[in-house]
């Protein structure tokens, strides 16, 4: 379980997250929206551990993220992350990019990395791709194998960041594919997004940010087809039209 | 009459050359390691430091690069043989002519490592890698490539730059036909030869480095 209790964020004197409560569950799919200069993509930072935090306190499964002691490094390996941009390391075929991490961080052996790795590269549809280099593949496949490359650390969290919002149109499909499928193995999500029909689809929790708060959060048939406050309102009907 | 006082060029001259072309390579080979080494480190902490330290280093490679190699060679070997401990030419040679390519190789790898987007160093902490995973996994391969081409120029200059070693008395190519030339009296016909020389090494280089550079654009 992740639990973010009053968190403050700021960059010198901006202001950015200005106290962040949110729990998610085990299993749970949690979507942010917001809009641009919110701080969506902050608290993913925050959460695990790139960005400091001011005050307040951030729990994977009740370790501290911000905490002194706390290696962080060590605790990445359970929180996925994936980012707008899909960052695939281009001296690296797309099998390497998968088998990385799992063996220089966790220290695998070459075959059983591989073997993982193929395995999650399968999972996203990319099992005929272990030997392209990813420069010379599409967005949607760049971003699948990003997927599949936070995936095979065997998070227990993924965290989402506008992962689509760089594809172009016609590539966005697929890999909200991949993420609906993810929700379906009964993965633990964070999305921030800006795919209404999306979140509204697949999740169980859904946050609005407005200027460092969280302005409203429920269930979707709340906060995105029913929202109570004005600031989503007029949030929605700037992203919806 | 006069005539026999020169010997003119002969095939029992050939390991006197074959001794001076070795003496190029070898310390052609010695700077561009050393360089290549140093420079990677001095690169990588101007890419990393704060300006303060910046500006420090800036300023001193700034000095190797700009004053002329020769003379850094003769000021260091003279001025160390001053003070009492004369370095034989290839010891001095080799150092002065290192740190030189290191000054020029420390830009080459800067641009290198800061070529590498934030985003993607961030991708690689996410995934559970430390600072100095990320540094020699992601920065380092992808850094290095980008910055080949450019490594390739700044050595095969340092190969010709090697020539200049002679001043100091060290049997590189340049000054073993120096002397061949004395004797011999055959000045174009080494000098051609010197010449051929250089190109050989450098040109087969130089279209390697253009065939990577192509090949990485693709
Ligand atoms: N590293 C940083 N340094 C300074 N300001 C930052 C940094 N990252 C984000 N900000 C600022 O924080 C605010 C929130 O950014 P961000 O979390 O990226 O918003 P969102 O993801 O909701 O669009 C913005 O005003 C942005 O300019
Ligand atoms: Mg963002």
């Amino acid at each position: 379980m992740i639990k973010i209790q009053d968190v403050h964020k700021s960059f010198a004197d901006l202001k950015v997250l200005k106290g962040i409560d949110l729990d998610v569950k085990k299993g749970e799919v949690v979507s942010v929206i917001g809009g641009s200069g919110s701080g969506k993509s902050t608290l993913l930072y925050c959460i695990n551990g790139i960005e400091k935090i001011q005050q307040g306190r951030i729990l994977v499964d009740e370790i501290d993220v911000h905490a002194k002691g706390t290696n962080r490094d060590k605790l990445r390996q359970r929180l996925g992350m994936v980012f707008q941009q899909w960052n695939s390391f281009p001296h690296l075929t797309v099998l390497e990019n998968a088998m990385l991490a799992p063996r220089i961080v966790k220290k695998m052996n070459k075959k059983r990395a591989m073997e993982i790795a193929k395995e999650e590269l399968n999972h996203v549809g990319l099992g005929d791709k272990f030997d392209e280099y990813p420069t010379r593949m599409s967005g949607g496949q760049q971003q699948r194998l990003a997927i599949a490359r936070a995936l095979a650390m065997k998070p227990d969290y993924m965290l989402f960041d506008e992962v689509t919002s760089a594809l172009d149109p016609e590539l966005v499909g697929e890999v909200l594919d991949t993420l609906r499928m993810l929700r379906d193995d009964g993965m633990t999500m964070i999305c921030v997004t800006h795919e209404m029909a999306f979140a509204r689809e697949v999740s169980d929790k859904v946050a609005f940010f407005h200027e460092g708060i969280i302005e409203e959060m429920g269930p979707p048939e709340q906060v995105i087809s029913n929202p109570q406050k004005e600031t989503t309102q007029k949030f929605l009907s700037k992203v919806l039209h | 009459m006069g005539m026999s006082f020169f010997t003119p060029l002969s095939w029992n001259d050939s390991g006197f050359i074959l001794t001076g072309v070795l003496n190029t390579v070898y310390i052609s080979v010695v700077a561009v390691l050393i360089g290549t080494i140093l420079g990677l480190a001095m690169g990588f902490l101007r890419a990393e430091a704060n300006r303060f330290t910046n500006t420090l280093l800036g300023g001193v490679l700034d000095i190797l690069r700009s004053v002329p190699l020769i003379i850094q060679l003769i000021l260091f070997s003279t001025y160390i043989g001053a003070m009492g401990h004369p370095l034989n030419p290839f010891v001095a040679g080799s150092i002065i002519l290192s740190l030189y390519t290191m000054a020029f190789m420390s830009e080459v790898f800067r641009g290198g490592f800061e070529s590498v987007p934030q985003s993607m160093i961030i991708a690689g902490r996410s995934l559970g890698m430390s600072y100095w995973q990320t540094v020699v996994y992601i920065r380092l391969p992808i850094g290095m490539r980008a910055v080949f081409p450019s490594w390739l120029g700044v050595a095969l200059s340092v190969i010709k730059d090697s020539a200049l070693v002679s001043v100091i008395g060290y049997m590189e190519l340049l000054r073993t036909s120096e002397q061949l030339i004395s004797r011999t009296q055959q000045p174009l016909k080494i000098l051609i030869g010197v010449g051929i020389f250089y190109f050989i090494i450098s040109y087969p280089l130089s279209l390697y480095g253009k065939y990577v550079e192509r090949k990485m654009a693709i």
